[in-house]
């Protein structure tokens, strides 16, 4: 039998390589996009865990919200890239200093 | 029981490797195949917690759609890889560090006796009548209907936001102002009635 335990252990797995994917990557956005897209994977995959064996919908349905959200977040986060990329002719995460933050 | 584990390890298995590629290949549109690669598999880990609306919805939205979205970003822009790819090494030692540290946390948490089979065991295999789009649509449809209906004002102010960014006026090319041209006046700007006297008619010569 699978435990909820492999899931949790694996979804944990799944999210820490996406943080790592964060620090090696740490210049390039399209990069540090997916590696979210990764984090958000992860998050569902608990979502749905907890959803099967505590027998509830309600997690799935929360994973439905979870979709969109990122899907508009993906949508609109590329869009900022192109415009970047037209702008600026690079997406270098250190060569974006333009708001001397 | 056995082909089920089976199956949860290839999987899961297959999705922790293509994770790993997505994050250390050189190239990006690589990463964008192998991400593509996780969600599929992760789809099949979610049909395999009977989750099969949300699975098959995982392969046709996402993989379908975002990805694709992904891979056209990816294509269209013309990347320094090298400049991008400064670094890698020098920050292999600490991200390397942190995230064990963190996976090890996260394994003592959750790979620890409260969540295994004797605090949460697994519930009987669904009833092969049950339908899971079904399920999911009286929930959704009934008491998070209006969250449904947030979230599609979302999408919608996603496609909104997204078109208004990438649009851009180039100088040469024409367009129509449609505030001017519906503030045309019949009289003035468009016809322009002459007055003039009437011509005699006069029959040509040679049909």
């Amino acid at each position: 039998m699978i435990a909820l335990s492999d899931y949790l252990v694996f979804s944990g797995l799944l999210f820490s390589i996406a943080v790592a994917g964060i620090f090696l990557n740490r210049k390039n956005v399209i990069l540090l996009l997916m590696c979210i897209e990764l984090m958000l994977l992860a998050v569902n995959v608990n979502f749905i865990a907890f959803s099967h064996f505590l027998d509830d919908m309600v997690g799935q349905v929360f994973v439905f919200f979870i979709l969109t959200v990122a899907a508009a977040e993906a949508a609109i986060g590329l869009a900022i890239l192109v415009v970047l990329f037209r702008n600026r002719r690079t997406i270098n995460v250190e060569d974006l200093d333009a708001l001397k933050g | 029981m056995g082909f089920e584990k089976f199956l949860f390890y290839v999987f899961a298995l297959i999705t922790l490797w293509a994770s790993g590629m997505v994050i250390t290949r050189r190239n990006p549109v690589h990463s964008v195949l192998f991400l593509v690669l996780a969600f599929v598999t992760s789809a099949a880990l979610w049909i395999l917690l009977e989750a099969e609306f949300l699975g098959i919805v995982l392969i046709l939205v996402y993989v379908g759609a975002v990805m694709v979205l992904f891979l056209f970003v990816v294509m269209m822009l013309d990347i320094d890889l090298a400049a991008l790819r400064a670094g890698f090494i020098r920050y292999l030692p600490l991200g390397a560090i942190v995230t064990l540290v963190m996976a090890i946390e996260m394994f003592l948490v959750v790979g620890s006796e409260t969540f295994n089979l004797s605090a949460f065991p697994a519930p009987d295999a669904a009833d092969s009548s049950l339908n899971n789009t079904r399920e999911l649509g009286l929930l959704l449809y009934t008491i998070y209907l209006y969250p449904v209906e947030i979230a599609a004002v979302i999408l919608l102010v996603a496609i909104v936001a997204a078109i208004r960014l990438t649009l851009r006026r180039r100088p040469e090319n024409k367009y129509i102002d449609p505030a001017r041209q519906v503030l045309v006046r019949k009289g003035i700007d468009r016809i322009r009635i002459v007055k003039m006297a009437s011509e005699p008619f006069e029959k040509e010569e040679s049909a």
